[in-house]
């Protein structure tokens, strides 16, 4: 057996040089910095999705990461962002958190969506309190859905922030009732996606899931853009992630730049959603969260 | 508002200097996959303040002794079935690297996931049991990480405390899979005996361990390499789509080989239109300057409007990849239903997409076997080499010249069902629709060449109205008869006579023209004849079409005689009545003859006679392998 020839075309079909000699050398191009590759890999994804869904839109949940997200998509498109940004609002975000979608959804010329969530007795009584308020964000994402008919949504999940979402792909089919079939997930490789959701179901796409918590920040000063101050220090503590008022709590914290961040991340054993109340309740509440689709 | 506006300031502490290679861990179910990685965290330190004592606990109230897999068994199936259903990912460092740890499943039933992991990776640790030894699963993921062009493997025989620490079956595993893994082409970096429960081996040297001499785990991880951007090689920008969101036009893709800059020369396959780079646009700021290399996700815009469709290949003028709708793919299969010839299937290359057909299926065998039973489809989980018929022309490249273009995704029912390397192109075999099957000859080619003492070729002659390709293909046409040849004559004229009288002077038509021509010369010379084509064929792109679809056996000869000769001779009449105005789309008396860069030959019939361009051309056609040097011994092919 010979499967491994690596010679390509033993019957002469193929008899040009290689193409590696074929041009000149010495014409090298500035090399990509991590940053310069996170970024071009997401835009990447903002092109494939924007190219074979046929309606899309960004969750823009105002924090940091949806944030980098909606810039990455200005780069992939040129400037703007060609689909919608959803805020699905459950109404208990901060003041700074509304503030601030006001002011950039103008400045950004967004096609902002706000979406509220329903009632509180409409969800899942058997979930611990934080998990239940998180669940009525899928309800509320459930109800966007039906409404607009998306196929596909944008979120802005890492890989880094929780066990469950390391195994995401980056394009994840979701079932009919918007759940996350973990046992079989589709195979992805080479950048190649499965786009094609079965009738009613949508996708979820994941532009920024090979990044870190440091990546978003390293890249939010790199490229100056705006952030809601509750993430810098005061009074000793800051928000590392920025959820609902009543069930998100502040870490302990002097850093009250980008790099005094960047350097607390450095040393940090204190994983990132340490502050969500919801991933602490029982071992596998996020879990089924997730699997409910929960983001 | 007090939104912050973060200042500019120095760079990073994060170390983003420090480069970041990513370490898929493959093997058996069971070999300790998830163990190994967890120990890895613990040793170096990267595991958050309390999870271990959460992991400890959750062991505890399921009743089970401590895992270090439910570090990375996160989901709540795995922990309770105690295996790896999906790849994850997880980050630490070593002294001089960032590393994500792909941990993948060792279960033949999520091969999928393991592929999904590896595809990732830039290195793998290749996994073994030291009680267990190779198992089928070793060796179908050490064939994978070949197919998905993962180079660099380090090995680890794992659970040595199981095996006494034996250096004799550590020497017998490392030597099996040593010898098998070479027969992948593949070298270990290195082969690693450790216990991933204990710890030896994994960041230090034991004594349990002290007759061995090599690295440990986190060492041998730290000289893998990231991936590099094949800048090198030749520019590949695969259009992935195009934006037309104010007035410029741009065609967006990412960079997989090469560079490009601003006033570049591109041609854009598999059409092989020409045209030049007018700008590379970008946000915040736009045009960029500067050379644009592998990696970058850019958008250019073009000094002309063409068609572009999202898949096609921007490539330079002189290194473009072949044009094809027959190619053959070596292939790992992860659909139930096994993949058999006659299969029809969705190809991507890259954002190309394209319906296409299993005309052959060869060496379809389980990588997990040693002994290869050859079978006529290629089951689940199984690999094999394959020719498909697209029925569109899609440009790629053998995966040996561009490891990036060079491979492909299969597609059943709108999910990825396989993928692999595609290994040759076949530039000159045509589409073959599904249901007409292709007659081949009777004879042999070889049977052809020995009577004709040559090989079929296209021989091209070009150049303007009058110059004398006509003259010299009759000429060059009696002689390759009078030596026993087979040569036929195409010319231009004649065909337009009949085959082509549907055609006009358009430049559609006149590509068009070209088209057939090359076609039917194409089609003789792979039956061992040698077509001489005599066609003006002005255009620089209709003439590079005819080069793709001949292919290999294309010779072009410029006919370079100065215009004002041909205009003297005018044997036809052409140029007067054309320099009357009588005559519409000449070629001759404007400036729209282009000519060749590249030709084989230049031919000026103004300062030679017949006999002796004739003598050049012959001559050519034996240094370029056409017709045979010598007379051979005709005995020995019969
Ligand atoms: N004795 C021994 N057992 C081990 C060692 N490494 C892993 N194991 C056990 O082997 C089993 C399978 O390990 P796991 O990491 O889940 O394997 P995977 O399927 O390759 O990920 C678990 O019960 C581990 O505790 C080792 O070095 N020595
Ligand atoms: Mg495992």
């Amino acid at each position: 057996m010979h499967l491994l020839r690596t010679d390509s075309g033993a019957d002469g079909r193929d008899s040009r040089p290689p193409v590696s000699e074929q041009i000149p050398l010495g014409l090298t191009a500035p090399s990509m910095d991590h940053l310069d590759q996170l970024e071009a890999q997401s835009i990447y994804i903002f092109r494939e999705a924007f190219g074979r869904l046929k309606k899309i839109a960004l969750l823009w949940s105002l924090g940091k990461d949806s944030n980098v997200m909606i810039w990455l998509a200005r780069k992939a498109f040129f400037g703007r962002l060609p689909f919608p940004a959803l805020h699905v609002d459950t109404g208990k975000k901060f003041p700074e958190m509304y503030r601030f979608r006001d002011h950039y959804g103008k400045e950004w010329d967004l096609d902002l969506r706000v979406e509220p969530c329903p009632p509180i007795d409409a969800v899942d009584a058997t979930l611990p309190p934080a998990a239940r308020s998180a669940a009525r964000k899928t309800e509320g994402l459930k109800m966007a859905l039906g409404k607009f008919g998306f196929d596909g949504l944008i979120a802005g999940i890492r890989r880094d922030e929780e066990a469950t979402r390391a195994k995401e792909r980056v394009f994840s089919p979701r079932g009919l009732e918007g759940n996350w079939d973990v046992r079989d997930q589709p195979p992805e490789f080479w950048d190649h996606f499965n786009a094609s959701p079965p009738q009613g179901a949508h996708l979820r796409i994941h532009p920024i899931l090979h990044w870190t918590e440091s990546d978003i920040w390293a890249y939010t000063k790199r490229e100056n853009i705006p952030i809601i101050p509750l993430y810098l220090s005061q009074n000793g503590k800051r928000y590392r992630s920025l959820g609902d008022q009543d069930i998100t709590n502040p870490v302990a914290s002097t850093a009250s730049n980008i790099d005094e961040i960047l350097i607390e991340l450095e040393q940090t054993k204190v994983p990132e959603r340490a502050g969500r109340a919801l991933d602490h309740e029982t071992e596998d509440a996020f879990e089924r969260l997730r699997v409910a689709g929960y983001l | 508002m007090n939104m912050i506006v973060t200042p500019a300031s120095p760079a990073t502490p994060n170390g983003t200097t420090r480069p970041q290679v990513r370490i898929v861990i493959v093997g058996h179910v069971d070999h300790g996959k998830s163990t190994l990685v967890g120990r890895l965290l613990h040793e170096t330190g990267s595991l958050p303040d309390g999870k271990l004592e959460m992991l400890k606990a959750v062991s505890a109230r399921r009743g089970m002794p401590f895992e270090w897999s439910f570090l990375l068994d996160a989901l709540q199936t795995e922990r309770d079935q105690g295996i790896t259903i999906d790849t994850t990912q997880i980050r630490f460092r070593t002294n001089s690297r960032d590393i994500v740890l792909i941990d993948a499943p060792g279960h033949a039933e999520f091969l999928r996931n393991m592929i999904t992991g590896a595809s990732q990776a830039d290195g793998a640790v290749l996994i073994i049991d030291a009680l267990e030894g190779v198992r089928d699963q070793t060796r179908r993921h050490g064939y994978l990480l070949h197919l998905l062009g993962v180079k660099q493997v380090a090995v680890v025989v794992n659970k040595m405390d199981r095996v006494d620490f034996s250096a004799d079956r550590f020497n017998e595993i490392s030597d099996e899979i040593s010898a098998h893994l070479q027969g992948l082409g593949v070298k270990p970096t290195a082969v690693i005996p450790i216990s991933a429960r204990d710890g030896d081996g994994v960041a230090e040297r034991t004594d349990r361990i002290g007759w061995y001499k090599g690295p440990t785990v986190v060492e041998a991880l730290d000289q893998l390499e990231p991936a590099r951007p094949l800048e090198a090689l030749a520019l590949r920008l695969p259009v992935q789509a195009i934006y037309k969101f104010d007035d410029r036009r741009i065609v967006a893709g990412r960079i997989e080989s090469g560079s490009l800059i601003a006033g570049d020369e591109v041609v854009i396959m598999p059409a092989g239109k020409i045209a030049k780079i007018k700008t590379v646009e970008s946000w915040p700021v736009t045009p960029v300057a500067g050379r644009q290399g592998a990696g970058r996700s850019v958008g250019i815009t073009l000094d002309r409007e063409l068609f572009i469709e999202r898949g096609d290949i921007i490539a330079h003028t002189n290194a473009a990849p072949r044009e094809t709708r027959r190619l053959r793919a070596r292939i790992f299969w992860l659909h139930d239903k096994p993949l058999a010839k006659g299969d029809q299937l969705l190809v991507r290359c890259g954002p190309k997409e394209s319906r296409a057909t299993v005309v052959a299926i060869e060496k379809a065998v389980d990588p997990g076997e040693l002994s290869s039973v050859e079978n006529k489809a290629i089951g689940r989980n199984h690999v094999g080499e394959i020719d498909i018929s697209l029925s569109n022309p899609i440009a790629t490249d053998p995966y040996t010249e561009n490891p990036r273009t060079g491979r492909l995704v299969i597609e059943v029912s709108g999910r990825i069902a396989g993928g692999g390397l595609v290994l040759s192109v076949d530039a000159g075999q045509r589409a073959v629709p599904v249901d007409i099957v292709p007659v081949e000859s009777a004879l042999r080619l070889d049977e052809r060449s020995a009577r004709y003492r040559h090989n079929g070729a296209v021989v091209w002659l070009t150049g303007l109205p009058a110059s004398g390709k006509s003259t010299l293909a009759k000429a060059l046409e009696r002689r390759l008869f009078t030596n026993g040849g087979s040569p036929i004559l195409l010319d231009g004229d004649t065909v337009r006579a009949g085959l082509n009288s549907d055609l006009g002077f358009s430049a559609a038509d006149r590509s068009e023209n070209i088209r057939r021509l090359a076609e039917v010369a194409t089609h003789l010379a792979r039956n061992g004849h040698i077509a001489i084509v005599a066609a003006v064929s002005p255009a620089r792109e209709d003439r590079a079409a005819a080069r793709r679809i001949a292919d290999t056996a294309f010779r072009e000869i410029h006919v370079a005689t100065p215009a004002g000769i041909c205009e003297e001779r005018d044997p036809k009449g052409h140029y007067k009545k054309a320099r009357a105005g009588a005559l519409a789309s000449f070629t001759g008396i404007g400036n729209d003859y282009e000519t060749p860069q590249a030709a084989e030959l230049v031919i000026d019939t103004s300062t030679r006679t017949v006999a002796d361009a004739a003598d050049e051309i012959e001559r050519m056609l034996k240094t370029t392998g056409v017709l045979f040097d010598e007379l051979v011994d005709l005995a020995a092919n019969i």
